[in-house]
């Protein structure tokens, strides 16, 4: 299970570099896409397989692909892909890299600090997740539904295109375009 | 019939205040007559007055009228009370007299003027403030009409505001004033603390069992007081408004400023008299004061071009005769002198009005001439007026008050041969630039012909003036000849006699002499340089030394380098107010963080998120190791 | 020997400062977003490793709920992207930036 792990988060990392270098935005969603799967596999060695399940069906497959989507709508060119290989030079990386290593250093810190204490790695039901969903945490459901709710008709009227607004008294004779 | 005395002062207060509570409503003739009414009826009310009191008070016992008690507090209680004796009976009767002859002179001289109700409403103040200066029975209500008449000068002066230059002449009397009335206060605030009354007779009687003559504090109170009496008689070193407030009417510079204001220190001198007997030194000052300003402002007056000017000088001239008197000990000379001066100077500067209204505001004497065909009346009267101001011998008022100062600054026991020879020197002066002026103004070709001639209201003041200043001297004449000495005897029933250790009277006649030569010597020397010479040029050439004497001896330069420039520099450096900053601080610092704040609002949001993760490390860090 | 809490949470807090790195660095606002969907996984992780250390399923119910607002957030902030794009023709953040600052 160990060596499992090691190598799923390893792939994981090494996925999430490459997405944040990326210069073509398919090509980083790819990339996404793949560590979201090495980190589903993650889940389901900590012992939630329904997280995982949803990770897989939900991140990765709805919303990954709702990016797919959009990024080939918007069709970006070639000129854009030089653009961003014009940005991303090594000295750009520079500045950030310093704040995360920083952040990381005092993390690790953080961590070093306290003895070891060992996951259980118990294999939850999701009988047991949505004996809480139902129970505890009922209220943060309906919230939730609140969310989803407004998100789909925000994202409705933010995608409709703009209508030339006239009011009957001016109109020209030229018609809505 | 005395019980009348508080009416005098009431009436032009009533007066006053009648015009400024009827707005414009009332027509130009009926502000005239309340104007020149009040004061007149005072006037008036005053030969009764004066009647009555010496008819009851032969003696010269002082009649003292108390109105009401002003204010009561810790034990300053001072009344309003006015103190009617002899000295105060003269003062009054030249106020209102003189001040009714001006009033009538005004009624026509500021006729088409559009500020007429406001020049009387002003006038009738001052005249008020004036009689309570005179009047008054202690310090404090002294101080009042000393303060009201302050106030009236600077409102007359300035009376044309719409000039700047009138209000900054208005300002500068106003400011140099205030530095004599600081003094004053001061030498208040010493009497009371020391008598615990401000009651003058009160003081004058325990002043000698209180202070040893010739002791410190009492030169001190006396130089107080002087300093005061300087600031409003204009004398040496407070002598530079005078000549800068003739940018008010001709009326008010007969009234206020040859007149009456500015003797108002001669009687606050001779009503503290004792104070200055007690201080030898204090009263030598004021005879080397008058002396020296004699002197100074007669080579001034000898070198102007104004009119106006050479009057103002002469003031300043005539005003140190009488400090020289009250220096010397000769009181009831002083007090004689100013009646007289008040006469032929109220008298010259009524003529000098007409003749600059009838000229269309021309001021400059070397752009007058040939007058004397054009404007009679106006040139007899300031004839018979410049000479009495020469001291003209035996036949003008002038000669009788000044010789006797001359006399006595010889003769009296405070008296010296140099305060003598000073005084000589300034009355041949006297006499050069009086009849300078006369030959300038009314002798020599016609520069510029009158346009308009004065009417009665205005000649009248001036024949009465004249024949006052003629007459006016007879009252008084000299040891030697014949002793009729009816004004004196008045007078030196309130003040003391002046000590006179004189050899006799042959030697006066030998004084007499000396100073008639000089006058008539100054009367010719003016003859022969300005008699129906040709002056073409506006001002003449003046050297170096004329130049100074004309600038007033450049105490006005001397002023403005070692007071005013220091200030305005000083004011400079506190320009954006430091001290304000302190509170300001507070404004300025949130506006300071609004900038920097407002900065950071740039719409970049690559530097939102950097700030984010940068906060984060930081309150890491904090959580970590504190 | 099972894996420490620390090494999951070592796990997540990599992932977690590469999408911030990423975030600092991409002018593109779609890679910014993607930056953030990182973030957030990461952050979901976390949870999951911290109710894997009790064994019981408060994290997993934590994660559900991020899972639901991150796909919100997706869609709502996609469409935004649209209008970006369609206003100003580019999808570079600096051409979006018309404040004065």
């Amino acid at each position: 299970m160990n060596t499992l792990f090691y190598i799923s988060s390893a792939i994981a990392v090494f996925a999430t570099l490459k997405v944040i270098t990326n210069k073509v935005a398919i090509h980083a969603l790819l990339y996404l896409i793949a560590s979201l799967l090495s980190v589903a596999v993650v889940l389901f060695i900590l012992g939630a397989p329904f997280i995982a399940a949803l990770e897989v069906i939900i991140y990765a497959g709805a919303i990954m692909v709702l990016f797919v989507f959009v990024v080939m709508m918007l069709n970006l060119g070639k000129e854009t892909i030089l653009d961003e290989s014009n940005m991303l030079t090594k000295k750009m990386f520079m500045g950030p890299s310093v704040i995360s290593l920083l952040l990381l250093a005092e993390i690790v810190y953080l961590l070093i600090q306290q003895s070891i204490v060992p996951l259980t790695m118990k294999m939850i039901a999701p009988a047991e997740v949505g004996q809480l969903l139902f129970t505890k945490y009922l209220l943060v459901v309906e919230l939730g539904a609140f969310l989803l709710m407004s998100g789909i008709v925000g994202a409705y009227h933010l995608g409709e295109k703009e209508k030339l607004v006239h009011h009957r008294f001016l109109k020209t004779g030229k018609d809505i375009a | 019939m005395k019980e009348l005395l508080w009416l005098i002062v009431v009436l032009p207060f009533v007066g006053s205040l009648i015009l400024v509570i009827t707005g414009k409503k009332l027509s130009r003739f009926t502000c005239v007559v309340i104007g020149v009414g009040s004061v007149s009826l005072a006037a008036v009310l005053t030969v009764f007055v004066g009647v009555d009191y010496l008819n009851a008070n032969p003696t010269g016992l002082p009649y003292i009228e108390t109105l009401w008690q002003w204010l009561n507090v810790d034990g300053l209680s001072p009344n309003i009370a006015f103190h009617l004796d002899t000295v105060s009976l003269c003062f009054i009767f030249v106020v209102t007299f003189v001040g009714a002859l001006i009033h009538l002179y005004s009624a026509q001289f500021m006729w088409n003027d559009e500020g007429l109700k406001r020049f009387f409403i002003y006038m009738n103040l001052f005249v008020g403030f004036m009689l309570t200066l005179v009047l008054a029975d202690n310090m404090l209500l002294l101080y009042l009409g000393w303060e009201g008449v302050g106030l009236c000068s600077y409102l007359l002066i300035g009376f044309w505001y719409k000039d700047p230059a009138n209000g900054y002449a208005a300002r500068k009397a106003f400011i140099v004033t205030r530095v004599g009335d600081l003094g004053l206060t001061i030498g208040l605030f010493v009497l009371f603390i020391t008598f615990h009354t401000l009651d003058i007779q009160a003081i004058l009687v325990a002043a000698p069992g209180v202070w040893p003559v010739g002791s410190g504090i009492a030169l001190l109170t006396a130089l107080l007081l002087l300093s005061g009496a300087l600031g409003k008689s204009a004398q040496l070193p407070l002598q530079t408004w005078l000549p800068d407030a003739m940018a008010g009417p001709s009326p008010v510079s007969a009234l206020i400023h040859s007149a009456t204001m500015v003797t108002a220190g001669v009687y606050l001198i001779a009503r503290t008299h004792v104070l200055f007997e007690l201080a030898p030194v204090a009263q030598a000052t004021i005879a080397i004061i008058g002396a020296a300003t004699l002197l100074i402002a007669g080579l001034a007056a000898l070198n102007q071009h104004d009119i106006k000017r050479v009057l103002a000088y002469s003031t300043i001239s005539q005003i140190g005769y009488m400090f020289l008197a009250l220096g010397v000990g000769a009181w009831s000379a002083a007090i004689f002198h100013f009646m007289i001066h008040a006469f032929f100077k109220a008298l010259l500067f009524l003529g000098a009005g007409i003749v600059i209204w009838a000229l269309d505001e021309e001021h400059n004497m070397f752009k007058m001439g040939g007058l004397w065909k054009k404007l009679p009346v106006t040139f007899w009267t300031f004839l018979i007026g410049a000479a009495s101001l020469s001291a003209l011998p035996l036949i003008t008022a002038g000669f009788y008050s000044k010789d006797k100062i001359l006399w006595l600054s010889y003769a009296s026991d405070k008296g010296s041969v140099w305060l003598w020879l000073a005084a000589l020197a300034g009355a041949f002066l006297t006499a050069l630039y009086a009849f300078r002026m006369v030959f300038l103004t009314f002798f020599g070709e016609t520069k510029k012909v009158p346009s308009q001639k004065p009417g009665l209201l205005m000649t009248i003041p001036l024949l009465v003036l004249a024949v006052l200043s003629i007459i006016g001297g007879f009252i008084e004449l000299p040891g030697d000849m014949g002793h009729f000495t009816l004004f004196s005897d008045f007078i030196e029933k309130t003040l003391p006699v002046t000590l006179s250790s004189a050899p006799g009277h042959y030697i006066e006649f030998v004084f007499q002499l000396v100073s008639a030569i000089v006058a008539l010597t100054g009367i010719v020397t003016a003859y022969f340089y300005y008699f129906n010479k040709p002056f073409p040029a506006a001002e003449p050439k003046r050297n170096a030394l004329q130049q100074f004497f004309y600038q007033g001896w450049d105490f006005d330069l001397l002023y403005n380098t070692i007071i005013v420039q220091p200030i305005v520099f000083l004011s400079q450096i506190d320009k954006d107010d430091f001290i304000d900053k302190f509170y300001t601080a507070l404004a300025s610092l949130t506006l300071l963080l609004n900038k920097i704040l407002s900065a950071t609002q740039n719409g970049m949001v690559r530097r939102y998120a950097l700030v984010l993760a940068i906060g984060a490390i930081i309150t890491l860090t904090i959580i970590l190791y504190l | 020997m099972s894996i420490g809490i620390e090494q999951g949470m070592l796990l997540a807090a990599i992932l977690f400062l590469t999408g911030l790195t990423g975030l600092l660095v991409r002018r593109d606002v779609i890679f910014m977003l993607m930056s953030v969907e990182i973030m957030l996984n990461a952050a979901g992780l976390a949870f999951i490793i911290a109710g894997s250390r009790w064994g019981q399923a408060d994290g997993q119910v934590m994660f559900l709920f991020i899972l639901t607002m991150a796909a919100t957030e997706v869609s709502v902030g996609l469409a935004l992207i649209i209008q970006l794009f369609m206003k100003f023709k580019s999808v570079d953040t600096n051409k979006a930036n018309t404040m004065n600052g």
